[in-house]
């Protein structure tokens, strides 16, 4: 690859004219400026382009050594959309569009073409991967097609399509040249006036109570407002971002064809067609990963080429396309990669550091990213919040838990194969687990827990009854019905006739305290309920923005008149932190304190809950007694100070416990066995999930984000207008009661879908309404008690015009809904209110009615 | 310390023992299987399996295991321990190892460490018209060895001991596999002749002066056969021992020995064995250094000798068709006796042996010719070498080695097997035109040359695993050596002749500094 990139060193001339006369004098920095972007490569060069369309002035880049010298001179080229979330799909159908006018735009050549690409699937699961994706493109308004293999031949002559069940044709797709594009838009960022300074390198960033106030350069110091980080590695800040090798490779091939580029994941390569012959890389199964030691690195060399490592891609290459034997070699390039701990870039503004912003951590597609992703970041920048929800590549997603260099070293191996490795539903990562655990980790373990990990936290799924065996991992794979299915069936029967126990201990824990009234002033300000509620009351609330969008969805407790306890979603740890501490005044007398690692939550569940607690604290916990949504502090066996709240996160009847850690182990092995009688077991949260969505409660990070209202969901009756005080997005809220919500949170119940046989759906399915796309699931879980699979998304009427048309009750309610898996559509009943809440009360009526029965005689 | 490895020699042969029948019965039924129609199983026994039996000539392999097992049998290991964490020993350790072609196998192996003086004693015996002579040698060259070498003092001491009935300073300890069986019959015998050996040994030394090795190591070997010609003239009331005695000096044995003694290595070679040093080059690539000439047709000098040692109107027959007198490959060799003595010698020998002799046509048979013995002798070849830095290893093989692996090749492939293969030279294009096709076969020749080194621990398993397996681009193929190692015993000795190997292991930080 690089000769010919080297040998085009000309062309760099235009920008060093634009920039700084490297070879005679550098151009002089300036002392100030509006923004300072760090990283010449495609992607900051990207935000500064975005940015200086969006109007901002003063925007200075700064290059180590020369533009596009990194990882960009080195990638393959690609643009394609098959990507494994929606969101980046969204960015690199844009960076595409992007791309294609660049060269009009600029007059700089960047040997763009729409080639379309192949994704091809080698087994029934990878066809059914693949089936997905079309589905989740098609949503995005973005064409593909599934096809047979005959037709693949039809598409790409080289390609054997003998092991071949199907593929995925994205016409779409296109190739360009990374460091022309980077070239381009480095010119056109310089048309709109920012300056570009090569051969500049940042030591560090001048922070002042916790706001930016500038860069120190080895060229002198800069003042700034805005710092954006596109270093590629972040790695010597507080971050992620670690560097990695694959192999690409090139051969001549006398073929002139615009051939579409192939992409065979189970054969871990992608091939394009490069200046009339062949260029072929991929994702090694056994990557090498390197870690340079952050701040000096320069301009990244080529390693050496290592064609060994190379064996098994070149098998598969030479498989896929047998007629390559013959091609001479032309070039093995071995090149760096930076990757993050969960594959998805790093985006957004660093926790506790304002004005200061990262975009990096591409994961080998940054010419598929740069183009949207430095668009995002620009509208962030610009108005606070991108156009779309970028929630999962946000760089709060991340705690400092996840920046131990061990950590990565391990992770980023994992990750890297990850990228062209079959993805099935409620697949976890493997390395870097065990991190933080409950202190019943080995009790819960030893009883058969089967663990998955949320924001570093081990969490069981369930519970493995002794003499059951599941299959092993590799095997466990499927998009169909689980092996786990009858275990966690189980534990919901058990949660709905008897009494279970869920560690819950993973969800973050904040205790916001004062001396006068600044801690129900700030909540109230922030959360869209009214928190002025008496002591031991808990209000189940969304912290909303501006738009009247979820930021975070908790419950508060009121410990005292100026004291709340505040529960929220496990990964919100580090950005509700942010948030709040974005609004809470600079008080000495306010004080907010993360106090997750200090309580271990048991959630014991199911009517049988309060018969367990009342045997262990002497008290009746019946709902005379023990109204919900109250807590207090309690003896629970020996233990005191037990926080006992009586609420679930599913709807169920039951209790929370917040114990100090501490008494964890006491509380746990007495509830265990007092509940014995009672038919108590662990329960995790597979079982967790199905009760919750099947009683259509939505979470936070899955249904719920920062583009959703309380209205749209069905929550109305959480915010409270007439409080008396202006809470963040009041207004917005206000104006969407008026104007009526364009979008509706469902709950659809899959019909004449068979579990056994038929796909499960997992989330992002398309919703079909008469036929007409309206929507897209966001979770999904089987119902035991329905005994039929439970989708929970949203839907939107098509709008007409320019106008988005207003949702009604009817809309829901009159429609034949279908839910697309895989390309099956599957009819289902839309609902806007949980049904089975019905059949709970019913039930728990009956209950108690038993037993007073039982108590009266 | 040597109780320590002696213990866990003893440990390490429980395991092997467990291994080694195992192996033998996997070897046996298969070849049943793989080779219904041989010679010696009669067609009637099998007609009624008919086209099923040629299928499964074709389809019945070895698993990879199967060959492990087959190949693992007799590997043995050394370290020579360490002290403080440093070795102080030239010699960092041995690997052994053989494969049989024979049944039984008639190679010998021996590898000793010298006890009164220093040093380590490594031996090859290739033993043919039997496997007594070989044996003999396995248990008896050393000793003789060890004692040329004591001090006069040390002699005395010896002598006296015995003597008084005193326990007697152990001269040698051993390393040796399970399977390296002695005989505890003659153990008296072989005694009482080592023991008239030191005795004149005695007589002939001065006090306060020692022996040089080489001259040592010739007069032991000469000794020794020399002996074992006498044993057997002079016959042993005990009947079987008297057979054993005839049987090890009728039947031959050639010998390569190698005593490593800080720097000094000294190579004795009688026979077809050969002992070759690998010698890694400053580029990290190695080159072998032959320490012994072959006593065969193929080496001239030795032909010249053979035909000077008898009138000129035997030069025609005494070495004919490449063998002495048309019948014996090696030209140097221990017993042998039908070579070595008069006919009438031979004659009176048999007449007055055990009856078991009489139908022994082997024995009975006189080489054409034979007109001015003796023919054949023991006396070795002596070779010094002082060892450098760059002398890594040294091998020790008999004939069935060097004849299937050039040394060359027997250097490389140890070398890099004891260097790791992380060692291997990356492959660059570097400007050569090479399509995919050529590039995918020599990476994959490169993985399976890297696969079969992780398998073996033992150098000289990885080394016979070479020899046997070996296809065509020097990469061992598995089909191959399955099919090698599935062969039936009466066949297996068409295609491969018993392999036996020792790779010593030098340590260049103790010899630089020397």
């Amino acid at each position: 690859l690089s000769p010919v990139w080297l040998d085009r060193q000309g062309p760099w001339g235009s920008v060093r004219l634009l920039a700084t006369a490297q070879d005679t004098q550098p151009v002089p920095l300036p002392s100030q400026a509006r923004v300072v972007i760090c990283g010449g490569g495609i992607v900051g060069t990207s935000v500064a382009y975005h940015l200086a369309k969006l109007g901002w002035t003063e925007i200075v880049l700064l290059e180590q050594g020369r533009l596009g010298a990194g990882t960009t001179r080195l990638c393959a080229g690609i643009i394609s959309v098959a990507k494994p979330i929606s969101i980046e799909s969204q960015m690199a159908d844009y960076s595409n569009a992007l791309y294609e006018r660049l060269e009009e735009e600029t007059g700089v050549k960047t040997a763009f073409v729409r080639t379309g690409s192949l994704c091809l699937a080698q087994n029934q699961d990878r066809f059914l991967s693949l089936k997905r994706l079309a589905s989740r493109l098609r949503v995005l308004g973005i064409a593909c097609n599934v096809i047979k293999p005959k037709e693949v031949v039809k598409l790409h002559p080289l390609v054997n399509i003998h092991d071949l069940v199907g593929a995925l044709h994205l016409p779409g797709d296109a190739m360009a040249s990374p460091p022309d594009i980077n070239h381009a838009l480095a010119v056109a960022a310089a048309r709109h006036g920012v300056q570009i300074h090569e051969r500049t390198s940042v030591n560090h960033v001048l922070m002042e109570k916790g706001h930016v106030t500038g860069v120190e350069t080895d060229r002198g110091p800069i003042e700034c407002e805005y710092f954006v980080n596109c270093a590629g590695q972040v790695g010597w800040l507080r971050n992620t971002v670690t560097h990695s090798t694959l192999s690409k490779f090139c051969c001549h091939f006398v073929l002139s064809l615009n051939l579409c580029l192939v992409m065979d994941m189970d054969g871990r390569i992608y091939v394009r067609a490069w200046q009339g012959g062949i260029l072929s890389g991929g994702f090694e199964k056994n990557p090498k990963p390197i870690f340079t030691e952050g701040r000096n690195q320069l301009e990244i060399q080529n390693m050496q080429e290592d064609w060994d490592h190379f064996e098994p891609m070149l098998n598969a290459l030479l498989r896929r396309m047998p007629s390559l034997d013959s091609c001479e070699i032309h070039q093995l390039v071995n090149c760096p990669e930076s990757f993050t701990p969960d594959m998805r870039c790093l985006m957004g503004e660093t926790p506790g550091v304002h004005g200061y912003f990262v975009l990096a951590g591409m994961n080998s597609s940054g010419l598929s990213f740069a183009g949207g992703a430095g668009k995002y970041l620009a509208e962030w920048m610009t108005y606070g919040y991108p156009t779309a929800n970028v929630w999962p590549l946000d760089i709060k997603r991340f705690g400092n838990l996840q920046s131990s260099r061990t950590f990565l070293r391990h992770r980023v191996m994992e990750v890297m194969p990850l990228l062209y490795e079959l993805k099935v539903p409620r697949w976890d990562f493997q390395t870097g687990r065990q991190l933080r655990t409950s202190p019943l980790y080995d009790r819960l373990d030893t009883q058969g827990a089967r663990w998955m990990e949320k924001h570093g936290f081990e969490r069981a799924k369930y519970f493995v009854p002794a003499g059951k065996d599941l299959l092993a991992l590799d095997q466990s794979k499927t998009f169909y019905k689980p092996d786990w299915f009858d275990i966690v069936g189980a534990e919901v029967k058990c949660c709905k006739e008897a009494v279970c126990v869920i560690d819950m201990s993973s969800f973050t824990k904040f205790e916001l305290t004062s001396t006068g009234d600044q801690a129900l002033e700030l909540l109230q300000r922030l959360c869209a309920n009214d928190l002025d509620v008496p002591v031991g009351h808990i209000v189940h609330t969304g912290m909303l923005n501006e738009r009247g969008g979820y930021e975070n969805d908790c419950s508060v407790v009121r410990l005292s008149k100026n004291s709340f306890f505040i529960i929220s979603p496990t990964d919100q740890q580090v950005h509700c932190w942010s948030w709040i501490k974005r609004y809470m005044p600079s008080d000495p007398q306010l004080h907010l304190e993360d106090v997750s690692w200090k309580y271990t939550a048991l959630n014991l569940i199911g009517p049988r809950a309060m018969d367990v607690l009342s045997e262990l604290s002497y008290v009746s916990m019946t709902p005379e007694h023990f109204p919900t949504l109250f807590c207090k502090e309690m003896s629970v066996g020996y233990a005191n100070g037990i926080r006992v709240m009586s609420m679930t996160h599913t709807g169920e009847p039951g209790f929370m416990l917040y114990i100090p850690i501490e008494y964890a182990l006491h509380v746990y092995n007495e509830v265990m066995s007092v509940g014995q009688k009672y038919g108590i077991r662990n329960a995790g949260y597979y079982a967790l999930r199905s009760l919750r969505i099947e009683k259509f409660f939505a979470f936070w990070g899955q249904d719920l984000d920062s583009f959703t209202t309380p209205l749209e969901c069905g929550r109305e009756f959480r915010v409270k207008f007439d409080k008396g005080t202006d809470f963040l997005g009041r207004q917005a809220l206000m104006q969407q009661r008026q104007e009526g919500i364009t979008r509706r949170f469902v709950m659809l119940v899959l019909e004449d879908h068979d579990a056994e046989l038929d796909l499960w759906p997992w989330w992002g399915e398309p919703i079909y309404r008469n036929g007409q796309l309206v929507g897209v699931t966001t979770s999904s879980a089987y119902s035991y008690t329905l005994e039929r699979h439970v989708c929970l998304g949203f839907v939107s009427p098509a709008t007409a015009g320019q106008n988005p048309t207003v949702i009604t009750p009817d809309f829901i309610n009159r429609g034949d809904y279908e839910v697309d898996i895989a390309g099956q559509r599957y009819p289902a009943k839309a609902k806007l209110y949980p049904f089975s809440s019905l059949f709970a009360q019913q039930r728990r009526r009956k209950d108690d009615m038993e037993l007073s029965n039982f108590q009266g005689k | 310390m040597a109780a320590a490895s002696q213990l866990f020699q003893v440990i390490r042969g429980m395991e092997l023992a467990r291994i080694w029948p195992r192996a033998r019965f996997l070897c046996q039924t298969c070849c049943q299987f793989s080779h219904p129609c041989d010679a010696n199983s009669g067609p009637k026994q099998h007609t009624w399996r008919g086209y099923r039996t040629s299928q499964a000539w074709h389809t019945y392999y070895l698993t990879p295991p199967q060959v492990n097992s087959i190949l693992k049998a007799n590997e043995y290991s050394f370290k020579v321990p360490e002290f403080d964490g440093k070795n102080l020993s030239s010699v960092m350790g041995f690997d052994s190892n053989q494969l049989p072609a024979n049944a039984p196998i008639e190679d010998r192996r021996s590898a000793a460490t010298c006890l009164q003086t220093r040093g380590m004693l490594f031996g090859v015996f290739d033993g043919h018209a039997g496997c007594a002579c070989a044996q003999a040698l396995s248990e008896r060259l050393f000793y003789y060895t060890a004692v040329a070498m004591l001090q006069h003092e040390t002699l005395a001491e010896l002598e006296s001991a015995v003597e008084a009935g005193r326990p007697v300073q152990p001269v040698l300890q051993w390393h040796k596999h399970p399977n390296d069986y002695f005989s505890r019959e003659a153990s008296r015998l072989y005694f009482s002749s080592l023991r008239t050996y030191w005795q004149e040994l005695l007589d002939l030394s001065t006090p306060g002066e020692g022996p040089d090795t080489a001259e040592a190591l010739l007069s032991a070997f000469k000794r020794l056969d020399s002996d074992i010609s006498l044993e057997a003239q002079v016959g042993d009331p005990n009947s079987f021992l008297h057979y054993w005695v005839l049987r090890v000096a009728f039947s031959g044995a050639t010998a390569c020995m190698a005593h490593v003694d800080g720097a000094e290595l000294h190579v004795a070679n009688t026979g077809d064995c050969r002992a070759v040093l690998g010698i890694q080059e400053p580029d990290g690539s190695f080159s072998a250094l032959t320490l012994s000439n072959d006593h065969n047709a193929q080496n001239e000098e030795e032909v010249r000798r053979v035909r000077a040692e008898h009138p000129p109107s035997e030069a025609r027959t005494v070495v004919k068709q490449e063998r002495l007198l048309g019948l014996l490959m090696p030209f140097r060799a221990f017993g042998d006796v039908k070579f070595k003595w008069s006919i009438d010698l031979q004659r009176r020998v048999l007449e007055s042996g055990p009856d078991q002799l009489h139908n022994n046509e082997h024995a009975k048979f006189v080489p054409p010719n034979f007109h001015t013995p003796p023919y054949l002798t023991a006396e070795p070849e002596v070779r010094r070498h002082r060892l450098r830095p760059q002398d890594r290893f040294l091998v020790l093989a008999s004939d069935g080695l060097w004849e299937t692996l050039h040394r060359q090749e027997v250097v490389r492939i140890v070398g890099e097997h004891l260097t790791g293969v992380h060692q291997q030279q990356p492959v660059s294009v570097g400007g050569y035109r090479v399509t995919l096709g050529q590039m995918q076969g020599l990476l994959q020749e490169r993985k399976a040359r890297i696969s079969s080194t992780f398998e073996d621990q033992n150098a000289a398993t990885h080394l016979i695993r070479h020899a046997v397996g070996s296809n065509e681009f020097g990469a061992v193929d598995h089909e191959r050596l399955s099919k090698m190692l599935s062969l039936p015993e009466e066949l297996a000795r068409m295609y491969r002749d018993d392999i036996t190997v020792i790779i010593v292991q030098f340590n260049p930080h103790v010899i630089g500094a020397q």
